[in-house]
């Protein structure tokens, strides 16, 4: 077909966690530009299948931008070229014929990489599990209507509890920092009137919890919000540090 | 085994509440003793694990995903019904029980969807007190929305993303138990088998899928909460790794498979664009709210959708059912769409697609915003942004999708559209306790195949998912656990452990070692394609005994020539997905022998032969009004058959006119 494209993939290749890892080259020809980026990753694995090679091992699910799964850190930019989006829904019409693509795992020290660009993202779950929840044990509900949320609240509560858990904002911060996952959720429910009785614990344990993990501190850089494909706002990593403030406030009150 | 779908005795508004009231409790020292395998996170297995433990029994999660908030379930897109009526607009339980029969086309438990309705609100209540954020109006109330096959407004939806706040609303209430210590969860693991012992459900032999390692574990109760099969046709707007391994392990050691030749296909999807298609992706059908379908009134006609005048279009479902519309349920738009491009109607380069064109409500609403800012005689492109914006509040993520995916922007051109494979209302059998012929083992949500006859209603599914999880399954499971509370955990070491165990390790070597020439995919591929063709939207008796000869010599070829690289011994999705298509195999096998034993057209279910001179689904209520329950054997299946009892419900001649 015409507008097919050549190009040469230089991937990360790492057996296991032990491994220290290497860039393999690989050439691609006759890519179709309406191919999605791990599309392309199929034809590779085919091919190296066929020729009785390994193939790349990398996390994908949904392959439509909302599981989080897929997680490549393509030319220096986690989830490729293109802002909003995931891995699984950059397509290759975004390249061009010759280019040269660098695909790598995610780099973090709380990322452990399992196998080539396959990443353990654990953590954020240990994360959710310190506080990210609202302790209401099934059958302790009231009518849904009983209690009014603004059209505001309830939007920006959504827009915060959009974030897909891809760990691409721990990937493009030069501190390896967790703080906009960790804000968007703190964030999420504080803001909603069935959050609010927890706040405080809750952004204390939450914190704590990520502190433990080993993500890097927050220097405010706003790598991670550019980098995000479901454009979580740095106003969350404001509203989480006001809230961390005021609980540690309270705290030292007793 | 004989089939006791053991319904309760009474009329059907107090069934529920007043079995609930006598099954056998089990109290809280002993709850802490009875150990329950969860297998599954989606909106089933979180809820199910979750709410389980805030009662006290241990629990174990298991997902083959690296978080369970990434289970198939966070893709789900349009909303939950819930018959709360808040719009004031004649919505009762008994109306979302009575749609949910007639849109299944008959062929669902009468007792088993009323509990459904009856449960509906509650999922509401429950899913806002943890903080999900569903759609509001300016007054601060829960938004709704319309769905297909209703007449009323009870869908409740975030967005376009409302799967994802179900689930991750699910998860936070099952990472709070894991925190706590009440959930073991096991991520990144796949059960491989299931264990018996005396002829109960008692442990499954799970993989961790990094190491490779075989585990034992051992449940007083194990609950199937694995999802649906749709991958087994390849191209699905399932997630990639959504597979029927785990019920079909479980299948294999008699657990009956309940209809599965009942396969939803959804009208609303991109087309396919290619060879390299890996997956489909769904449009959500709540976009057909303000999209109206239509396809050009000449045949062939080569004209770009702007060029064709108003009155040369075709809005086909306007015509035929002008009652419901563009509202329609799914399977009966899939097929009107599947006519007309087989009539030569399609469009788009390969024809294969009708349009979804949302310019009509786009300039509606824009003129009620124009009217609502007190903008006089606006121009038409002026109408038409106002009309845009309204359109992006609603749908924005997912006409981000479909221009990330096609290229094209749905807010200038119609956007294009076809059928795929979307949900499996079939699944492993179960009683109205959601336990499965085998004592011990239940299934819930979609791995089930309880609620939705042969064609599921939009946004039933997740309302199922979590019914079962959060509202039936804590009831039901105490009816068995309850006397199993003098059962103290059996070893590991127990020889049916063992036994479990070396078979899955030798099925794991022998994909290593058949060394053939063909990757995984290349066999996938062509049993989808065989799916499709001869066991898709339309079956007919000659191409589904071809079907079932076709895939027979592709399981042959598949055991001799697959070629998985790597060693058991490691993370390798290849050799995961060498036992899912394996199984799959067997499945599109029996999934042809159902459809062909069917010989009626119900729902998702068509049988070229059995139609109405209109060309709709023609049943045939005295001769296949039961539940097609298939038992495993190792040469061939035997069929029992649940009859279904209509008390309720007038069964008719389905119409939507
Ligand atoms: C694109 C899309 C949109 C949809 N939109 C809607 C909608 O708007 N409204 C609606 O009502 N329904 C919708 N549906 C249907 C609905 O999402 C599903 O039916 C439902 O979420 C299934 O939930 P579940 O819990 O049964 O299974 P799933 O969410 O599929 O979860 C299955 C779980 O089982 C685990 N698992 C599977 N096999 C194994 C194994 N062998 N070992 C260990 N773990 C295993 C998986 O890891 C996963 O955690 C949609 C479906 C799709 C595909
Ligand atoms: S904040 Fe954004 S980048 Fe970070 S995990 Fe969430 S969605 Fe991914
Ligand atoms: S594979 Fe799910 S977000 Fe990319």
């Amino acid at each position: 077909m015409s507008g097919n494209m050549n190009l040469t993939l230089k991937v990360w290749r790492q057996k296991n966690s032990s491994d220290k890892g290497r860039f393999e080259t690989y050439k691609m020809q006759d890519i179709s530009p309406d191919m999605s980026f791990l599309e392309m990753f199929d034809v590779l694995n085919e091919q190296l299948i066929n020729t009785g090679e390994e193939p790349v091992v990398f996390d994908h699910d949904c392959r439509e931008g909302i599981c989080g799964m897929c997680s490549m850190y393509i030319n220096g930019r986690p989830h490729g070229p293109k802002d909003a989006i995931t891995t699984c829904q950059l397509h290759m019409r975004s390249f061009k014929d010759g280019d040269i693509i660098v695909v790598e795992p995610w780099r973090a020290a709380a990322f452990p990489v399992l196998k080539d660009l396959a990443v353990d993202r654990s953590a954020f779950d240990r994360i959710i599990a310190a506080g990210g929840f609202v302790s209401v044990n099934t059958g302790n509900a009231q009518d849904g209507n009983n209690l009014p949320i603004s059209k505001v609240d309830a939007d920006e509560a959504f827009a915060s509890a959009a974030c897909i858990g891809c760990g691409a904002c721990v990937a493009a911060c030069k501190n390896a920092s967790a703080m906009l996952f960790v804000s968007a959720k703190v964030n999420q429910l504080s803001i909603l009137p069935q959050g609010k009785p927890e706040r405080m614990q809750r952004v204390r344990a939450m914190v704590a919890q990520m502190d433990k993990e080993g993500f890097g501190a927050c220097t405010n850089t706003g790598a991670c919000s550019a980098e995000c494909p479901k454009e979580i706002s740095l106003s969350n990593i404001a509203a989480l540090n006001r809230e961390f403030l005021m609980a540690n406030l309270i705290d030292q009150e007793g | 085994m004989s089939i006791n779908s053991n319904i309760p005795e009474g009329p059907l508004e107090t069934k529920w509440t007043k079995y609930k009231s006598t099954i056998p409790l089990v109290n809280p020292s002993n709850k802490r003793n009875l150990e329950v395998l969860v297998i599954g996170s989606g909106l089933a297995g979180s809820s199910a694990a979750a709410t389980l433990a805030e009662m006290g029994y241990k629990v174990k999660c298991f997902c083959f995903q690296d978080s369970p908030r990434r289970a198939h379930s966070i893709a789900a897109q349009g909303g939950i019904n819930a018959a709360k009526n808040y719009q004031n607009d004649g919505d009762s339980v008994y109306r979302l029980f009575y749609d949910t029969i007639k849109g299944g086309d008959y062929r669902a438990r009468e007792a088993n969807v009323y509990r459904l309705a009856e449960i509906s609100p509650n999922i509401i209540d429950q899913c806002v007190a943890q903080g999900v954020p569903f759609a509001r109006e300016y007054g601060g109330m829960l938004s709704n929305r319309s769905f297909g096959g209703t007449q009323v407004q009870r869908t409740f939806y975030a967005a376009g993303q409302t799967g994802q706040q179900l689930l991750l609303g699910a998860y936070s209430a099952l990472e709070r138990q894991i925190g706590m210590g009440t959930v073991e969860m096991y991520s990144r693991h796949e059960m491989l088998e299931l264990v018996m012992i005396d002829g109960k459900a008692r442990g499954i032999i799970a993989r961790n899928l990094i190491t490779g390692k075989l585990e034992r574990h051992f449940g007083h109760a194990v609950l199937m909460c694995t999802g649906g099969y749709g991958n087994v046709f390849y191209l699905s707007t399932n997630a990639m790794g959504s597979n029927v391994t785990a019920a079909w392990k479980v299948h294999k050691k008699g657990a009956y498979f309940g209809n599965p030749c009942f396969t939803q296909i959804h009208p609303t999807c991109i087309p396919v664009s290619g060879d390299h298609q890996s997956k489909l992706t769904l449009m959500s059908e709540s976009l057909r709210n303000d999209g109206r379908i239509w396809v050009p009134k000449k045949a062939g006609d080569t004209r770009k959708a702007s060029e064709i005048p108003e009155d040369e279009r075709d809005y086909y479902l306007e015509r035929r059912y002008p009652a419901f519309g563009n509202l329609v349920p799914r399977d009966v738009a899939s097929r009107a769409a599947k006519e007309r491009c087989d009539a030569g109607f399609g469009v788009g380069q390969s024809k294969m697609a009708v349009y979804l064109d949302f310019k009509f409500n786009m300039m509606r609403y824009g003129r009620v915003e124009a009217t609502k800012q007190g903008i006089e005689n606006p121009g038409d492109d002026q109408i038409l942004a106002l009309g845009k914006e309204v359109v992006k509040e609603k749908y924005g993520n997912l006409f981000d999708m479909y221009k990330q995916i096609t290229g094209e922007d749905p807010y200038e051109v119609p956007m294009r559209i076809y059928p795929a494979v979307h949900y499996t209302m079939g699944g492993l059998w179960v009683d109205y306790n959601l336990m499965t012929n085998i004592p011990g083992l239940y299934a819930l949500g979609e791995a089930n195949f309880s609620d939705h006859g042969a064609n599921r209603l939009g946004a039933s599914a997740l309302m199922q998912g979590l019914a079962d999880g959060y509202f039936v399954i804590p009831y039901t499971i105490g009816a068995y656990l309850s006397k199993e509370i003098s059962t103290k955990a059996i070893s590991v070491d127990h020889p049916a452990f063992e036994e479990a165990e070396n078979s899955v390790r030798e099925k794991l070597g022998k994909f290593i070692s058949i060394k053939g020439s063909k990757s995984v995919d290349h066999f996938h591929k062509k049993l989808g394609k065989i799916m499709w063709d001869k066991c898709g939207m339309a079956r007919n008796e000659a191409g589904l005994k071809e079907a079932i000869e076709e895939i027979k010599a592709l399981r042959t070829e598949f055991w001799q020539d697959v070629r998985v690289p790597g060693s058991i011994d490691e993370l390798n999705p290849e050799l995961e997905k060498a036992g899912r298509v394996a199984d799959f195999i067997e499945l599109g096998e029996l999934m042809c022998m159902d459809a062909l034993d069917r010989n009626e057209s119900c729902g998702g279910h068509f049988r070229e032969e059995f139609q109405t001179e209109e060309g709709e689904a023609l049943r045939d209520d005295n001769a296949f009004s039961y539940v097609s329950a298939w038992q495993y054997g190792e040469n061939n299946w035997t069929l029992h058959k649940e009859e279904l009892k209509f008390e309720n419900i007038k069964i008719a001649q389905r119409s939507y006119k």
